[in-house]
């Protein structure tokens, strides 16, 4: 009798060598690829010692860095938040003409090297453009400052929340919008005490994306940050000087900093899509 | 008013509040002193005896913040609109490149401090792994066969320049000036380079860390870091017959000083570099002090070397040999080809 | 004459597309233009020379056939990974599938240096290959390490729903019909699957082609050989050189634009397909 159930199989699945192979080798890659390396960031950073690691974060430069991530952050996330509903609105709620088309622009960030995105703004306000001496002369200083490292940010993470949105707000159409309006409500009203709650916690999910990814940004804010250390320094920046200064034990202790903003967003990711699973879902995409 | 347009208002007023509060307004201070890559360390030290000194005399605080990366690198960076007070960098045309594309620095500006406004200098050796494995002595062993050469870029780092500028000079003596001689021996190094990274700081971590190549062309300074960082254990240093005299020369940069008003200390501090506290640090750091005869003896412990200087007739100075041997088009770009 | 937007009683339009159009206008349109313009300032024939010069196509070289075989090795694994995550029941798969993020959220610097100090000579699995005579890090080989890192979600994220969404019933009714598991698999599922692995191998290609932050560190970084084009860009701004820095990334910029365009085609044609299922 047993032996008949366990010789059953699925005809709609695999058999269960198959099975227990195919997930050893899903489960393998990722050790190897993602799991290994987080260790790593770990392993290094207590190599030398518990001393030496909290040692990391008594340096002044470090503790600058930290601070500007924090600011630069602060200012990019909220203005890409403020940015992403607009577009959000008027994209998913609306049909006009050259939708397709707007999306593609909003999309171009996610595809250009980061390289790029600082370059253009060195381009713009650098002291050879037409823009910077101008600025300048005012007293206002763009890149090599903390304008700068804003601006690149921004770009990077520009399309993070509004495509977070976007997909979310199409699938819940413009019924419930409707009927709020045609009882009175403001515009305002309706979205503030209808859209808004259909959408948080989407909305949360694009946010936290944004900031990690804000707080991470290497190559466009290294384009435009002149490197002055204590100033102009992020963290993913100082990261890079401790490792070139020699002082492997300090780079990877900030890095795990970093590393664990990054695990961070992913348990309340993952917390939001268990309980909110279905809402997320439509706007799983990256 | 609407709160949605308040909102857009709020985020407005912060894009344009993020675009004014430029870090400048500051109560104390400050100087930006922008270096180039093996002066880290020194310069760390050496700001915090400025500080003090400046403290005691005139009761004023000043921090100087740094800024380092390759020389090429940094000169851009300056040019591209980086504060800098002060500029302390690893050859002549990278200031040079910084006066005469932004007019910021006097064309004269190495008249103005003692020693051709170089406070130290230093000169080219090679860093290779404990016991020397390969034999190298000198530089022709550089280009034995199965010989790995880790050197900077010379287009981005001084260091990269002075390497392949002491290469050069070596090649001159041994051919007697025969060019396609010394070509020839030039592409042959960069032959065994696998890694140009762009700054002399990148290339010590490609050799010590990355553990990659046989030899370092490094900075003498740079040489001894290495080895004190990673422990003598990992790494001998030897010194070639001959090499050439790098002079790393330092600047005031008068129009970014002038508009902050911060000229009288940055010249301070300059000429810090010049005094007793400032030339024995730089002996600490194994640099080679401008006036030996201010540091203690037992403070100067680099042996002698054979040096030829960059005004010599085999180069006759940096701005001939700017334009002949790095502008786009010029001889290293004709040398460097394509690997293996 | 058509209308040029269709009629809603919701409000905001005005504001919201103004804003949306200005803000877009500001951070990415009129920047990406200043690019194009100073490239377009050197002319036609330096531009040419520039873009075409043989340290440029090489780089572009390496950037382009790392992604290329990184995506390649991500469509392999992602496609077993989202199968098992979407099929399979195992303990532990919730974190799994909350893994698969990380690289998403991970910033690039750190990624770089970890992976820098894992396939170095004497890390975790670079001393295991060294006995071989393989080098991963600082060549070639340790760029597709990166960007198979930095690609991986992009695969498995795209393909994983789509495949949850499978009817089985269509599988069941091939097993019946006689075809045996691998022939339900290759005929009936797979093709079912194509575009949205194609998507997904399109985004990962489309990130890693500009990927710097994780390359730079435990690539060599050597001209020619193991030297990506964003470096390169980098390279060049450092030695003063403008138009060769823009003029490389004029031509990165047209071919993301290209790779964006091919994305959107393909993900209609899967949003046809899947609406058809």
């Amino acid at each position: 009798m047993s032996e008949a159930v366990s010789r059953y199989r699925d005809p709609a699945g695999e058999s269960p060598t198959w099975r227990v192979l195919l997930t050893l080798v899903a489960v393998a890659f990722l050790a190897i690829v993602v799991i290994l390396p987080l260790i790593t960031v770990f392993y290094e950073a207590f190599r030398k010692g518990a001393a030496a690691f909290f040692e990391a974060f008594q340096e002044p430069d470090a503790i600058a860095a930290i601070r500007l991530t924090l600011t630069v952050a602060a200012i990019a996330v909220p203005l890409n938040l403020v940015f992403g509903v607009a577009a959000a609105w008027a994209i998913a709620k609306f049909d006009f003409r050259g939708k397709t088309f707007l999306v593609t622009l909003i999309d171009l960030p996610f595809s250009i090297s980061p390289v790029i995105s600082g370059l253009v703004y060195v381009l713009l306000f650098g002291a050879q453009s037409y823009l910077g001496p101008i600025l300048k002369s005012q007293g206002i200083q763009i890149i090599f400052a903390l304008p700068g490292i804003v601006l690149a940010t921004v770009f990077v993470t520009f399309p993070f929340i509004a495509r977070e949105l976007i997909p979310l707000m199409q699938e819940q159409g413009t019924g419930d919008e409707e009927a709020a309006l045609s009882l009175g409500a403001t515009g305002w009203q309706t979205f503030w005490y209808v859209t808004l709650p259909n959408v948080k916690w989407g909305l949360l999910y694009g946010v936290l994306l944004c900031n990690a990814r804000a707080m991470g940004e290497f190559g466009a804010v290294s384009v435009v940050s002149g490197h002055v250390r204590g100033l102009t320094e992020t963290m993913p920046l100082h990261i890079e000087i401790l490792y070139n200064e020699y002082n492997f034990a300090a780079a990877f202790a900030i890095a795990t900093l970093l590393a664990l903003l990054a695990l961070v967003t992913l348990a309340l990711k993952t917390l939001l899509e268990l309980r909110y699973g279905d809402e997320i879902a439509a706007g799983r995409k990256h | 008013m609407s709160r949605s347009k308040r909102l857009l208002g709020l985020a407005a007023a912060g894009l344009f509040a993020s675009l004014l509060v430029a870090p400048q307004v500051l109560a104390d201070t400050k100087l930006l002193n922008v270096s180039y890559d093996p002066t880290r360390e020194f310069y760390k030290e050496f700001n915090a005896a400025f500080a003090k000194d400046w403290k005691t005399k005139t009761g004023e605080t000043v921090t100087i913040q740094q800024s380092h990366g390759g020389s090429g690198a940094q000169a851009r960076s300056v040019i591209d609109g980086l504060d800098a007070d002060v500029v302390t960098l690893g050859l002549e045309s990278d200031i040079d490149a910084i006066a005469s594309k932004t007019k910021k620095i006097p064309a004269d500006w190495r008249k103005r401090l003692p020693n051709a406004s170089a406070p130290y200098t230093s000169t080219v050796v090679f860093l290779v792994r404990k016991g020397n494995p390969k034999g190298i002595k000198d530089w022709p062993d550089l280009v034995k066969d199965g010989v790995q050469i880790i050197t900077p870029n010379p287009k981005t780092s001084a260091g990269g320049r002075w390497n392949y500028l002491a290469a050069w000079l070596w090649a001159a003596k041994q051919y007697n000036n025969d060019d396609a001689k010394i070509k020839a021996y030039i592409a042959d190094i960069y032959k065994h380079a696998p890694v140009l990274d762009t700054g002399a700081r990148g290339s010590t971590v490609t050799f010590a860390q990355r553990q990659l190549g046989d030899v370092l062309l490094a900075w003498e300074n740079e040489a001894y870091l290495a080895k004190q960082e990673f422990g003598d254990g990992d790494f001998d240093i030897v010194v070639p017959k001959l090499s050439i005299l790098a002079e790393p020369p330092v600047s005031l940069v008068d129009g970014n000083a002038d508009a902050k008003g911060t000229r009288k200390v940055a010249e301070a501090y300059l000429q810090y570099l010049y005094s007793a506290e400032g030339q024995t640090l730089a002996a600490k750091w194994f640099y080679r002090p401008a006036k030996p005869e201010l540091v203690p003896a037992d403070k100067l412990t680099l042996p002698k070397v054979d040096v030829v200087s960059i005004d010599d007739p085999i180069f006759g100075g940096w701005k001939v040999v700017q334009a002949k041997h790095f502008d786009d088009g010029g001889i290293f770009d004709q040398l460097y080809k394509p690997g293996k | 004459m058509t209308r040029w937007r269709q009629p809603s009683i919701l409000p905001g339009f005005g504001l919201t597309l103004g804003y949306t159009l200005l803000y877009l206008t500001l951070i990415i349109l009129v920047p990406l233009a200043a690019l194009v313009w100073r490239s377009t300032g050197i002319g036609w024939s330096a531009f040419w020379a520039l873009a075409f010069d043989q340290r440029t196509l090489l780089a572009l070289r390496v950037s382009f056939g790392a992604a290329l075989i990184a995506a390649a090795v991500n469509v392999v694994f992602g496609v077993v990974v989202a199968w098992v995550l979407v099929r399979y029941d195992f303990p532990g798969r919730r974190l799994v599938d909350a893994i698969i993020d990380l690289p998403f959220a991970l910033p690039t610097a750190v990624a770089g240096i970890s992976l820098a100090a894992l396939y170095a000579p004497k890390g975790w699995i670079g001393q295991i290959f060294a006995p071989l005579g393989i080098k991963i890090a600082f060549t070639p080989l340790g760029i597709v390490i990166a960007l198979i890192f930095v690609g991986l979600p992009f695969v498995v994220r795209t393909v994983q729903p789509v495949m949850a969404e499978l009817d089985r019933e269509v599988e069941e009714a091939a097993a019946t019909l006689g075809a045996n598991r691998f022939q339900t698999l290759a005929q009936v599922v797979l093709p079912m699957l194509v575009p949205a692995i194609l998507t997904g191998f399109a985004l990962a290609f489309a990130r890693a082609v500009g990927e710097y932050g994780s390359v730079i560190f435990i690539a060599g970084n050597v001209p020619y050989v193991s030297e990506i084009a964003p470096l390169l860009i980098v390279i060049r701004l450092e030695e003063f050189n403008y138009a060769g820095a823009t003029s490389i990334a004029c031509i990165m910029l047209i071919i993301s634009f290209c790779m964006l365009l091919i994305i959107n085609m393909l993900q209609m044609w899967s949003r046809r397909r899947y609406s058809n299922v």
